[in-house]
């Protein structure tokens, strides 16, 4: 991973206006959108070619930040945007922001099908566990027995695994990482972009304000510091007993094959129904 | 309004039936063969959800001079493949107009002045023509040797260019179809 | 497709689909609905031989979320689909006209509301294609009445995106959609097609949104080096959000008088029959050609009637109703929902008046509505 400075990354922000950001005190999405910034820097994307799509919540406001083709679309729907604007010019690298809710709630029935076109985009769905923006609802990614502002007596819902879903659904490529782990966060995001196919990049969000005060997690740093211990490198987790993994959860990539890319198939088809067609005349 | 060059007329024709019987591939063929005369020509049609079964029909005009109203209501001709399209589109036949019925499934048709050619085609089909799926080219076929909408020539090319794979059977429904136009008995009109 | 000299049958839908392809357009993503399917079929075919982009997305939601995403990379981008498929899409409708993103909606209507009649006809969405988004941006929504037109009306519909920056919506209808007529196509050198102007100015001068209502102003795209954003949000000249009343009043203003300043070039409306006549008869759609054969048969009996024929549905013909219908007896207005077009109607004339009558003629069993239920509509008139 290459060291990218603080200066280095204000190059890639939209300085008018555009700040103070909407994020609460001890957020994470900004550190998300440092290691996004780095991750891009380090592969050393022009901003021209870069489209960043998002859908509605507290992390899909992160577009307006950034000086790349941008778009704040609608709830649920950050990845049917997408896979328009990679479609229609593919030499865009196009990356998606999305939260827990906006992915897998709303937009669950976008997510599944682009897994399954493995459409080269790459989502970054930064799971905070709630429903940040209309303060504080439960969403599918809430735990079970957790609370919050529509279930004050506890979650009676199971919560999705969204690595598990993605990769059900047919990503090629899906990884976990944390706000804990900025560093690993870069260079998964990094290998995420540079991942011809759909690439999933879930990672775990501190929600202070709102998730953490629900359930006592106090603060920012205590509620990163519960991310360090509960998120566990994929190797170490695979050698816990059955007991030991309930307490715990795998980060790092999770899966990365390669197959054919949607956008790359669909220019295949265009070229030889074009060469048949050359041939009849 | 005042003189006309041309005497104007304005044929419509109503093919009906249930959902598979074909009724919508023979409007339309009946249609590009009016298109190729040069005349103008409305294909409209009403079918049920189901792509099998329900009611379905198609209407066809034809006309030189615009038309304006697409849907047939008086019927110059019309062919009822089974017996609830005939009970039902019966009442709209125009006095001189002419009923096709396939005997097969239509029993009962009560007519007063229009002309009736009453033949049990699907089971001709299936006897002279080894199967039931050209009943729908035969019917027309049979509709236009006995109307004369269109002609002969204009027929067989919107039949052979339909779906070429099938001209030749379709073509064979339609040779039969002459024959049996012209051995056709009409009933004595009172 | 090639100009032809003698005339080829086609169905409404396929005119519509034609008449897309000739436009320009070549990024098209639908969901299957009849009876619009054979719109996205053709385009299945038709755009990927072309070196287009089709796309079958999971529902109509995706759908026009694909076609504007499209749009804002350069596409000139288009969906079909009817009444359900217009009610999951009314939320990207809005997205678009308040990003002011060109793109273009068929609905085939059929009848409502909910799965209603899948494969008979309907005109009862003409409020929903002007209210189908929450907010209150005006519409530009057009429907033909034959194939020809159908045809053209499409080639006007991507036109007028292109050019007004917004989402128009093409009515079309079951009957309409499914029925074969004859036509010659045009010669493609006469048909005017019109995009979107690309921006020479530097990056840094370029305002995503002008300030000027009737200002065709250039529309940058994705990837083109001029890094804009778009949002939902109420936005500033630059496109990022604002809460500031002054800079919201802009915005609203513009999405308004783009369209409302520029209505007589959007407004067209055909005028049928006898201007001088008593009876007059407000139509649109398939129910005009009802409307033209009825007042065929009445001119045959010696009787005056008049047709006025919205081909813009919106922006309202508002000054074509008051020029022609103004001063009739009696106004007919035959129609297959239940007041949609008729509620325009009286709105622009007023209340009735004791020397006026308007008889709404009103069908929504999914059967057309006959010449002669007009002609007897009329006959208490003459």
């Amino acid at each position: 991973m290459k060291k990218i400075p603080q200066k280095e990354i204000h190059k890639y922000l939209r300085h008018n206006k555009k700040f103070p950001h909407v994020w609460c005190p001890g957020c994470s999405d900004g550190i998300i959108l440092g290691a996004t910034i780095r991750a891009v820097a380090e592969i050393g994307w022009e901003k021209d070619d870069c489209a960043m799509v998002s859908g509605i919540g507290c992390s899909s406001r992160m577009p307006v930040y950034v000086d790349f083709n941008t778009a704040h679309t609608l709830h649920g729907r950050a990845l049917a945007y997408a896979t328009g604007i990679k479609m229609a010019k593919p030499r865009l690298n196009v990356i998606v922001v999305t939260g827990d809710g906006d992915a897998s709630a709303i937009g669950g029935n976008h997510l599944i099908h682009a897994c399954r076109r493995n459409i080269n985009l790459t989502v970054i769905c930064i799971n905070n566990n709630i429903y940040g923006m209309t303060g504080g609802q439960y969403s599918p990614t809430t735990p079970h027995g957790a609370k919050a502002s529509t279930m004050p007596f506890g979650n009676i819902d199971n919560d999705f695994d969204l690595c598990k879903l993605t990769i059900g659904a047919g990503a090629t490529f899906v990884a976990r990482t944390t706000a804990y782990h900025a560093t690993e966060m870069q260079s998964i995001i990094k290998a995420g972009f540079e991942h011809n196919g759909f690439a999933f990049i879930e990672v775990m969000a501190a929600c202070p304000v709102i998730y953490g005060r629900w359930n006592k997690k106090g603060d920012a740093p205590a509620m990163m510091k519960e991310m360090k211990d509960q998120y566990i490198p994929l190797s170490v987790f695979d050698k816990l007993a059955p007991d030991e993994k309930m307490e715990k959860s795998p980060r790092g990539i999770l899966k990365a094959v390669l197959e054919p890319e949607y956008s790359e198939r669909y220019a295949e088809l265009v070229k030889s129904l074009q060469s048949r067609e050359g041939e009849k005349v | 309004m005042t003189t006309k060059p041309k005497i104007s007329f304005k044929k419509e024709v109503r093919l009906s039936g249930s959902g598979g019987q074909g009724l919508l591939t023979v409007g339309l063929i009946l249609a590009e063969a009016a298109t190729s005369e040069g005349l103008n020509v409305t294909q409209t049609q009403s079918y049920g959800a189901a792509s099998r079964g329900g009611s379905s029909r198609a209407d066809v005009i034809i006309s030189n001079q615009p038309i304006y109203y697409p849907e047939a209501t008086r019927f110059d001709a019309l062919v009822a493949l089974t017996q609830e399209s005939c009970d039902k589109f019966l009442p709209s036949l125009g006095e001189n107009g002419i009923l096709i019925v396939d005997t097969v499934f239509v029993k009962n048709y009560n007519v007063t002045d229009q002309k009736v050619f009453a033949l049990p085609f699907t089971m001709i089909a299936m006897e002279q023509l080894g199967s039931a799926l050209p009943t729908n080219i035969l019917a027309l076929s049979f509709l236009v040797y006995a109307t004369e909408i269109v002609s002969e020539k204009a027929l067989k090319a919107a039949i052979t260019n339909f779906k070429p794979q099938f001209a030749e059977s379709n073509l064979k429904a339609m040779k039969l179809a002459k024959k049996l136009v012209a051995e056709y008995d009409l009933p004595m009109q009172e | 497709m090639e100009k032809t000299d003698k005339a080829v049958l086609m169905q409404g839908n396929e005119a519509i689909a034609r008449g897309a392809v000739d436009a320009g357009i070549n990024f098209f993503a639908g969901y299957p609905i009849t009876p619009s399917t054979e719109i996205t079929e053709f385009m299945s075919r038709e755009l990927t031989k072309r070196g287009g982009v089709f796309l079958q997305m999971e529902d109509e939601i995706a759908s026009i979320a694909a076609i504007i995403g499209a749009s804002l990379a350069g596409a000139k981008s288009m969906t079909a689909t009817s009444g359900p498929g217009i009610s999951l899409m009314a939320e990207g409708i809005g997205y678009a006209k308040m990003i002011e993103q060109p793109c273009v909606v068929v609905n085939v209507m059929r009848g409502g509301p909910s799965t209603g009649l899948p494969t008979q006809p309907s005109q009862a969405d003409i409020q929903q294609s002007r209210w189908a988004s929450h907010g209150d941006a005006p519409a530009i929504v057009l429907y033909p009445a034959s194939v020809l037109e159908c045809y053209e009306l499409t080639i006007r519909a991507v036109n007028l995106a292109e050019k007004y920056r917004t989402c128009v919506i093409l009515l079309s209808d079951a009957m309409l959609g499914h029925m074969r007529e004859p036509i010659t196509m045009p010669d493609l050198n006469n048909v005017q097609i019109i995009d979107r102007i690309k921006p020479t100015i530097p990056p840094e001068w370029y305002k995503h949104y002008p300030d000027n209502p009737k200002y065709r102003a250039p529309l940058a795209s994705f990837g083109d080096g001029y890094r804009f954003h778009v949002t939902g949000l109420a936005h500033d000249a630059l496109g990022f959000p604002t809460t500031r009343p002054d800079e919201i009043k802009i915005m609203a203003e513009r999405l308004n008088n783009k369209i409302l300043q520029n209505h007589k070039d959007l407004v067209q409306v055909e005028i049928f029959g006898d201007e001088d006549a008593r009876v007059a008869i407000f139509a649109a759609g398939i129910t005009a050609r009802a409307a033209k054969a009825a007042i065929k048969t009445a001119q045959q009996h010696g009787k005056k009637m008049l047709l006025v024929r919205p081909l813009t549905i919106w922006p309202f013909p508002d000054e074509a109703v008051t020029k022609y219908l103004s001063d009739k007896r009696m106004i007919i207005i035959p129609e297959l929902s239940q007041g949609q077009l008729s509620h325009e109607v009286k709105r622009v004339l007023g209340v009735s008046k004791k020397t006026r009558r308007i008889v709404e003629l009103q069908k929504v069993t999914g059967e057309l509505i006959s010449p002669e239920e007009i002609l007897n509509s009329s006959r208490e008139a003459h």
